[in-house]
C-alpha cells in the first residue's frame, strides 16, 4: 500500500471525489435530488441527514449498488462509470457499510478473502491482514470465526477488508452507532490516520458532536436535497442542527429527576442459557426498576440485549416464577399476555414483526395489546366502536402523522409507527414499561416526543426501563443506567455519578462488574 | 457366516448407497448455496427414464449418464426460474418440481416399461482382482460407484479449499452481504441448482442402468427424500452424507437377506427398515439441534430480492 503524496486538504487540486447532480426516483419517493459534493484528498467530510435524507440511497449510488437517474461522478478529475461495486472498487472507492456485509460462521481471513477482486494467495493474507491491522490500529485475529468477535472488532474486519483494496476515497456510514465511546475513539484514530496519507473520507453521521470532533467540512441532506456545505470550524452544534432538521434542536430527554417508589420490575439473579446461536447467557442478572424512575440499560449489542428482553416480555418463560416479578406478583412463568394483565407494557425493537403486525391496520395493532388491560372485548367480541376510540386517541395524543386508524402499520415512517406504538404502551397504563431502542431510527422531533411520553409517564409513578445503544440517549433520559455486559448487569449508577467514560469501561468489560458495584455501593 | 456373503453384502450395499450418494452430494451443493430444492424425488425419476432410455437404445452406458444429467439439470431449471426469478417459495417449487417430475418420467417411460437390459457392468482391472477379499470387492462394482465417492471428495475440496467454494458458501451464508460485495447470487445459485439438477439425474441413471436394468414408474421409491434428509442431518458435511447413505445401503441389503431366510417378520416392515434405520440414526447423531442451526447455511430457504 503506498500512502498518497498529499498530507493536507489542498483546495485547488481536483478533488479526490465529485458527485454532480445525483437524482434518483424509487417509486413515490425522489430519493435524492439534484446531489452534489466534493471531497479533497487529506480531507473528512461529514454527510449530515436525518434518517431518510437520502445518505444512504447517495452511497449506494457511488458504490455502484444503485444506478441514478441522472448526475455524474469523477475521481481524480476522471469521469467514472460505476455499474458495480467491483467497477467502483476498481475506481478506488470502498465503503464500510453500517450493517457489515460479514459471513458469521467463516473466519476473519475468509471474509476478506470474499472481499477482494484478485484471487490471492491465501497463505499471505493473514500476514497482510495483521500488517494492516498494526498500522492503523485494528487489531484483529486473521483465524477467529467472525461470529465470536464482538461488534467493534467485526467493524475492523470491515475496514480491514476496505483497506486492502488501497481505496483513494473511503466512505464510513454510521460507523459509530454500534460502538463504545471507546471504540469510538479508537475509530476515530485511524480515520484521522487515513486523511494524513492523502486518502478522501466521507464520515456519514447524525450525531453532530462527533462531526465536530473529526471533520473538516459537513455536507447537508434534508428530503434528498442538499441544504448547504459548510465548515465545520465555524459551525456550532447548533448551527448544524439547523441544517438537518431545519429548525432548532428540540429538547431532548428529562429536565427534572424521577421520584423513586416501590420496586415495580424486578428480575432475581436469573441464568439461562441462550436459545440462539451466537446468542448471550444470562448470567445471574438482576434488575431492580421502581415506579417514577427511568433505569436505563446501556451495553454493546450481543451482551444479552436479546435474551434480556425476552425474559422481560415473556416471549420466553423463566425456569422458576420468582425469577421475574411484576408490582409484587411472581410472573416468571407467565406468557406475555397474562403480564400485560398485571401491569407490563412492553415496546420492542423491532417494530415491524414484533411491535407491530405489519400487514394490519393501526386500529387492530392498538387493540391487540390494549385489549389486556382496557375493556375493549364483550364476550369474546371485539367492541369495534371502543377499539376505533382507542386509536383515535393514540393517534391524536402523539401526533401520528397518518391518514387514518385503517392505515396499516407497515405504510407509516419508522418514527411515526414508533410514536404509535410508545403511544399504545403507555395509553394502556403500564405500572411498568420496558422499551427497547426507543429512538433508533427515529427522526429528531419524534425523538424528543418519544422522551417527553416516557419522562411523563415517569411522573405518573410507573417504573420505566429503557435499553439503548446510545448513551447521550440514556444520559441525558435515566435517573439511574445499569450496564448490561456478558449477561450480567453492573449496579445501576445515579446519573449525576455516570460519565461516557466510565460507562464505556463498563460496557468493554474492562472492568469487573463486581468492583464498579461494590463502588456503587459504597458512594 | 462365511466371508463370502459378508463381501457380498458390503458391495451390494456401497451398490444400493450409490444413487443417494451423488444425489444428496447435488443437494449439499444447492443447500450450501442457499435454496433447498425438494424435487430431487422428481429430478431423479426423470434422470432414470431418460438414462434407461438411451441406454436400452444404444448400449452407451457413458452417454446414458450424461444424457441423465443434463435432464435433471434441465428440470432443475423449471425450479431454478421459479425461485431465482419469480421469487416463489422454495418448498412450494421444489414439491411442484417432484410431482411434475414424477408425472414426466410416467408419460416418457411408457415405451420402455417392463423392458430388459443388460446394465452397466463392474469394470475388471487386471491384476487388482487377485487380490483376496479387495480384489472381490472391485471386480464387482462397476466405476459409478467409486466415482461418485471420489465426487465426495471432490465437493468437500472444493467447498474447503477452492475461492468458488468460498463464493458458495457466502452466498448461502448471507446473500444480501455476498450481493453488497458483488457477487452474483442468482449466477451462483443457478450454477448450484443446476448442478444439483445433474447429481440428482446420474443417481436415477444409477437406478434404472446399473442397480435395477429396468424402468418401472416411480422406481426411485423415495430414495430422493432420503437423499434431502441426509444432507441435513449430515449437517452439510459431505462425508457424512456417504457414511449416511452406506448405512441405508446396508441396512436395505439385510433386510433382503433378512426375508430370503425367511425371517417371521412381515416383509412390508423389513422393507420400510433401511428408511426407518436411516433417519432414526441420522436424527440421533445430530439431535443437539443448536449443531444443527450452526451448521445450516444462514440464508438457506430464504428468498433473496435484491434491492
Amino acid at each position: 500500500m503506498t500512502p498518497a503524496a498529499a498530507a493536507a486538504p489542498l483546495a485547488d487540486a481536483a478533488p479526490r471525489l465529485r458527485v454532480t447532480g445525483v437524482r434518483k426516483q424509487y417509486p413515490g419517493c425522489l430519493a435524492n435530488d439534484d446531489v452534489s459534493l466534493t471531497v479533497q484528498p487529506g480531507e473528512i467530510l461529514a454527510l449530515l441527514g436525518e434518517n431518510g435524507a437520502g445518505k444512504s440511497t447517495l452511497v449506494k449510488v457511488i458504490y455502484g449498488l444503485v444506478t441514478p437517474d441522472a448526475g455524474t461522478i469523477e475521481i481524480d478529475g476522471t469521469p467514472a462509470t460505476l455499474a458495480s461495486p467491483a467497477a467502483a472498487r476498481a475506481a478506488g472507492i470502498g465503503v464500510v457499510f453500517q450493517h457489515f456485509s460479514l459471513f458469521h460462521s467463516m473466519t476473519v481471513a475468509e471474509n476478506i478473502a470474499l472481499g477482494l477482486d484478485t484471487p490471492e494467495g491465501r497463505r499471505d493474507l493473514p500476514a497482510r491482514i495483521r500488517a494492516i491491522g498494526e498500522r492503523y490500529g485494528l487489531a484483529v485475529d486473521p483465524d477467529r470465526v467472525v461470529g465470536e468477535l464482538s461488534v467493534g472488532e467485526q467493524q475492523r474486519v470491515e475496514i480491514v477488508r476496505v483497506l486492502l483494496q488501497d481505496p483513494k476515497v473511503l466512505i464510513f456510514d454510521e460507523p459509530t452507532s454500534v460502538l463504545t465511546p471507546q471504540a469510538i475513539a479508537g475509530l476515530f484514530d485511524t480515520l484521522r490516520r487515513l486523511r494524513a496519507e492523502g486518502r478522501a473520507i466521507v464520515f456519514i453521521s447524525h450525531k453532530l458532536e462527533e462531526i465536530r470532533a473529526l471533520c473538516d467540512r459537513a455536507t447537508v441532506l434534508r428530503g434528498g436535497r442538499v441544504v448547504g456545505t459548510v465548515p465545520v470550524a465555524g459551525a456550532s452544534v447548533n448551527d448544524l442542527a439547523r441544517m438537518m432538521i431545519g429548525q432548532d434542536m428540540p429538547p431532548m430527554g428529562s429536565d427534572h429527576a424521577g421520584r423513586a417508589g416501590p420496586v415495580r420490575l424486578s428480575v432475581h439473579a436469573l441464568r439461562l442459557p441462550s436459545d440462539t446461536p451466537h446468542g448471550t447467557a444470562l448470567d445471574g442478572l438482576t434488575l431492580e426498576a421502581r415506579g417514577g424512575e427511568i433505569l436505563g440499560i446501556a451495553g454493546v449489542a450481543g451482551n444479552g440485549q436479546e435474551e434480556l428482553l425476552a425474559v422481560l416480555s415473556g416471549e420466553r418463560p423463566s425456569p422458576e416464577a420468582d425469577d421475574v416479578r411484576i408490582d409484587g406478583q411472581a410472573a416468571g412463568r407467565l406468557p406475555p399476555g397474562a403480564r400485560r394483565k398485571l401491569g407490563l407494557g412492553f415496546v420492542p425493537g423491532e417494530r415491524l414483526g414484533r411491535g407491530a403486525v405489519p400487514p394490519m391496520n393501526l386500529a387492530e395493532n392498538g387493540f391487540l395489546t390494549a385489549h389486556w388491560r382496557l375493556p375493549l372485548t364483550s364476550r369474546g367480541f371485539i367492541r369495534a366502536r371502543d377499539r376505533a376510540a382507542f386509536a383515535d386517541r393514540v393517534i391524536g395524543a402523539f401526533k401520528v402523522a397518518t391518514r387514518s386508524r385503517a392505515t396499516a402499520a407497515q405504510a407509516l415512517s419508522g418514527g411515526n409507527l414508533q410514536r404509535f406504538i410508545v403511544g399504545r404502551e403507555i395509553l394502556s397504563e403500564p405500572s411498568a414499561l420496558v422499551v427497547a431502542y426507543p429512538t433508533w431510527g427515529v427522526d429528531v422531533a419524534a425523538v424528543a416526543a418519544i422522551h417527553a411520553a416516557l419522562v411523563d409517564l415517569r411522573d405518573r409513578g410507573a417504573a420505566v426501563v429503557v435499553l439503548s445503544e446510545d448513551l447521550d440517549e440514556l444520559l441525558s433520559l435515566s435517573d439511574r443506567v445499569a450496564v448490561l455486559y456478558a449477561g450480567r448487569l453492573s449496579a445501576p449508577i445515579p446519573r449525576a455519578d455516570c460519565t461516557p467514560e466510565r460507562l464505556g469501561l463498563l460496557m468493554s468489560g474492562a472492568t469487573p462488574l463486581d468492583a464498579v458495584t461494590e463502588a456503587a455501593h459504597a458512594a | 457366516m462365511e466371508e463370502s456373503l459378508w463381501v457380498a453384502i458390503l458391495i451390494a450395499a456401497m451398490r444400493t448407497a450409490t444413487p443417494l450418494i451423488l444425489a444428496a452430494l447435488g443437494e449439499l451443493i444447492v443447500e450450501k448455496a442457499g435454496c433447498v430444492n425438494l424435487g430431487v424425488e422428481g429430478m431423479m425419476l426423470v434422470g432414470a427414464v431418460t438414462g434407461f432410455a438411451v441406454g436400452l437404445t444404444t448400449g452407451n452406458f457413458a452417454l446414458a449418464f450424461v444424457v441423465a444429467a443434463v435432464a435433471g439439470a434441465v428440470l432443475s431449471m423449471v425450479y431454478a426460474a421459479l425461485v431465482l426469478i419469480f421469487q416463489v417459495n422454495q418448498y412450494a417449487a421444489g414439491l411442484s418440481l417432484t410431482i411434475l417430475g414424477g408425472g414426466v418420467s410416467a408419460f416418457w417411460g411408457q415405451p420402455w416399461q417392463g423392458q430388459n437390459m443388460t446394465g452397466l457392468q463392474p469394470t475388471v482391472i487386471p491384476g487388482l482382482s487377485d487380490l483376496p477379499v479387495i480384489g472381490t470387492v472391485f471386480s464387482r462394482t462397476d466405476i459409478v460407484t467409486w466415482a461418485a465417492l471420489a465426487a465426495c471428495v471432490a465437493v468437500a475440496l472444493v467447498l474447503t479449499r477452492t475461492r468458488a467454494g468460498l463464493i458458495l458458501r457466502a452466498v448461502g451464508e448471507n446473500h444480501d452481504s455476498a450481493h453488497a460485495l458483488g457477487y452474483s447470487v442468482r449466477g451462483v445459485r443457478t450454477l448450484a441448482i443446476a448442478f444439483g439438477g445433474a447429481m440428482a439425474g446420474m443417481g436415477g441413471a444409477y437406478l434404472s442402468c446399473v442397480m435395477t436394468p429396468l424402468w418401472i414408474e416411480g422406481m426411485t421409491a423415495g430414495r430422493g427424500w432420503i437423499a434431502v434428509a441426509l444432507v441435513v442431518f449430515a449437517t452439510w458435511k459431505p462425508a457424512r452424507v456417504v457414511l449416511g447413505a452406506w448405512l441405508f445401503g446396508a441396512v436395505s441389503v439385510m433386510q433382503i437377506h433378512g426375508q430370503a431366510m425367511g425371517l417371521a417378520v412381515s416383509s412390508h416392515i423389513l422393507a420400510m427398515l433401511p428408511y426407518l434405520v436411516t433417519i432414526l440414526v441420522l436424527v440421533l447423531i445430530s439431535r443437539d439441534a443448536t449443531r444443527i442451526r450452526l451448521a445450516a447455511p444462514g440464508s438457506l430457504g430464504k428468498p433473496f430480492k435484491p434491492a
